[in-house]
């Protein structure tokens, strides 16, 4: 029973993840950059939505909302201003701005709210229910049904809407698209947006279920999702989902049974192994390159 | 006259500007030392600082040279350093010299970096792009969560190791030298400026050795284009290799001399954010320029510390600086008036070649 239950711990775990993961890949298809600052979008929205919690006391749902739209903004004005004037450059002086971005949000983190950590309210997520002999908390179900319900709706989104179209044109070749009448910038903006606004609801998710929030809280999911969306093949959806419910079922099982202390080793040498065997993730585009 | 000793770094290939840069560097630190003009805020970070300035050159020689983004320098300098912690402490009990200890400190710690490079490289031979640098994250990660749950001790019956619990059972006379989480302590601090420095020319010299060499070509040949360096008879993941485990040699060196300089030191120094900091020097001195990434290495890194009146804005400056940099270096107006500005000032110069 006890494996049951780390597996669906695993699951959660995992989903937060994903969440993530989809926003690092979606990002990376279309600007073909690794957003290093995503993982600090996380903790804005963590902050964003502790103080509309706390300091205002607006309605749990309302706060959702509220913070990823917040999210959203700040993905859509990173870009605008950090990232547009690159479009050209060389992928490194792209990541060397990301990183300079992540610092940037840290620290202005840190200026405006303090080093100390603050307790996020739990009390909106609380409750469980008893499945057989299994205590699973509602948190738990609730994540994985967010993940699926969002990788469905992008997975959809992409293929099917206009906006995703000009999406996939996008990732294709920016010139072409252009030339087809694909107003280039917005569509970058948008899935920016979305990104950053996926990152808004895994920082509740995530919040709910380690309530301690401070500065440099993105650092770590954020490696993990990056992780997650190159294990399952950076730039595919699908793979985004897989690679991050993998990674978080391999985390905890690890922790189960083999080391707390030693979980990341295994699952970075987990990671490894895997590339050995699929150099380009799970679902990865094998590219072949030619003369 | 300017445009003499221009053309001549230039045509050695910058080679001698780094060289004579490090010499300057020495005699400068070596004058404010001894007149008591530098801080004793700077006077410490000054062999950190070096320690920074090899491991940015080392992984100069990975990202600039071979063109293979990196994440996992601070892997290296970690296995490189607490190894070096390990023999400093085995060796000090029965070699009196100071110099011999560190001396053989510093080539097992590389040796040691050097064997996990080349495990490294076996996956790094198979990848591309981003894959290739997950790698390296990972092996960064992997070095972490290993030394933060390893046990050194030593007493009179020799080393003792264990992993994730302490069972190393030392004898009355002994002594942990790794203490899990908690990392090194009771650390004997035996890097000297003296040491550094010449570790810094000698990297250098390794590094613009295989710049200049066939090896060097062939590594550069790869970077630029791999298939047709396949086609000349190029043996792509042979030189790979030789790229990747001579940055790990060098990182692991790094990390033994920036070890030794402190009396304790935790595992999680040596953390993604060193890496990437590491990274920022290479990439803001330029890719492949030597030169450039010791002054980045010794800007950036004084940087904060010279912010340090205007405390809780230091970092967002930095930050900032390096966005800015970054967008103002990749602004096609801006570079055109920096190169028509250095053509009219090395005009014969640039004639020449």
């Amino acid at each position: 029973m006890d494996f049951i239950l780390y597996l669906i711990n695993g699951l959660s775990l995992g989903s937060v993840y994903a969440i993530i993961a989809l926003g690092y890949t979606m990002v990376y298809g279309i600007a073909k950059m690794l957003n290093f600052a995503h993982g600090d979008v996380i903790m804005v929205g963590a902050y964003t939505a502790y103080f509309l919690l706390v300091s205002y006391g607006v309605n749990f749902y309302l706060s959702i909302l509220i913070t990823m739209l917040v999210c959203a903004l700040l993905g859509i004005i990173v870009e605008r201003l950090a990232y547009k004037p690159l479009r050209s450059a060389s992928s490194l002086s792209v990541l060397i701005t990301a990183i300079g971005v992540s610092y940037l949000l840290q620290n202005s983190a840190q200026l405006f709210w303090g080093t100390s950590s603050k307790m996020f309210p739990t009390s909106f997520t609380n409750g469980s229910f008893s499945f057989s002999d299994v205590n699973i908390p509602y948190l738990t179900i609730l994540t994985i049904i967010v993940c699926i319900i969002i990788t469905v709706v992008l997975q959809w989104f992409v293929n099917n809407t206009k906006t995703g179209s000009a999406m996939r044109a996008c990732a294709e070749d920016k010139g072409a698209a252009l030339l087809m009448g694909i107003n280039v910038n917005n569509t970058i903006s948008i899935t920016f947006a979305i990104g950053s606004a996926l990152a808004a609801v895994a920082s509740i998710l995530l919040c709910s279920a380690y309530p301690s929030i401070s500065p440099t809280l993105g650092s770590m999911p954020g490696i993990k999702a990056f992780t997650a969306a190159v294990f399952g093949g950076i730039g595919s959806i699908p793979g985004a989902f897989i690679g991050g419910l993998l990674l978080g079922i391999i985390e905890i099982l690890s922790k189960a049974y083999i080391s707390t202390q030693l979980s990341d080793a295994v699952v970075f040498s987990i990671l490894i192994l895997v590339l050995l065997i699929k150099p380009t993730g799970i679902l990865g585009k094998k590219t072949i390159e030619k003369v | 006259m300017i445009n003499k000793i221009f053309n001549i770094f230039k045509n050695k290939k910058s080679k001698y500007t780094s060289l004579l840069l490090v010499v300057f560097l020495f005699v400068l630190v070596n004058i404010l030392i001894s007149t008591g003009n530098i801080s004793s805020l700077i006077k410490n970070l000054l062999i950190p600082l070096i320690s920074y300035i090899i491991a940015a050159l080392a992984l100069n020689l990975t990202v600039g040279i071979l063109g293979d983004l990196s994440l996992g320098q601070a892997g290296f300098m970690s296995v490189g350093g607490f190894t070096g912690a390990v023999i400093v402490a085995y060796c000090s009990r029965f070699i009196d010299n100071n110099l011999l200890v560190m001396i053989i400190a510093i080539l097992g710690g590389s040796i040691f970096a050097g064997i996990f490079g080349l495990i490294v490289s076996i996956p790094v031979l198979k990848l591309q792009g981003d894959y290739l640098a997950i790698v390296t994250l990972a092996f960064g990660q992997i070095v972490k969560s290993l030394i933060s749950n390893l046990y050194v001790g030593i007493d009179s019956l020799g080393l003792h190791i264990s992993l994730v619990e302490d069972h190393t059972n030392l004898l009355k006379d002994g002594k942990m030298i790794i203490n899990g989480p908690s990392g090194l302590s009771g650390n004997l601090r035996l890097s000297t400026l003296n040491i550094a420095f010449v570790l810094l020319f000698i990297s250098l010299l390794v590094i613009y050795n295989i710049l200049e060499s066939k090896q060097g070509r062939a590594i550069m040949a790869t970077r630029d284009n791999k298939i047709v360096a396949l086609s000349v008879g190029i043996d792509t993941s042979k030189y790979k290799l030789m790229a990747f485990v001579v940055s790990a040699i060098l990182g692991g060196a790094a990390g033994v001399i920036y070890t030794m300089s402190f009396s304790s030191l935790m595992p999680t120094k040596f953390d993604f954010n060193l890496s990437i900091m590491i990274l920022v020097y290479v990439v803001l001195g330029g890719l492949g320029n030597m030169t450039g990434t010791i002054i980045s290495t010794i800007i950036l890194m004084l940087l904060p510390e010279l912010l340090r009146s205007i405390q809780d804005y230091r970092m967002i400056i930095y930050a900032l600086v390096l966005i800015l940099i970054m967008i103002i270096s990749n602004n096609k107006a801006i570079k055109q008036v920096f190169t028509n500005f250095r053509n009219k000032l090395f005009k014969k110069g640039a004639a020449n070649d």
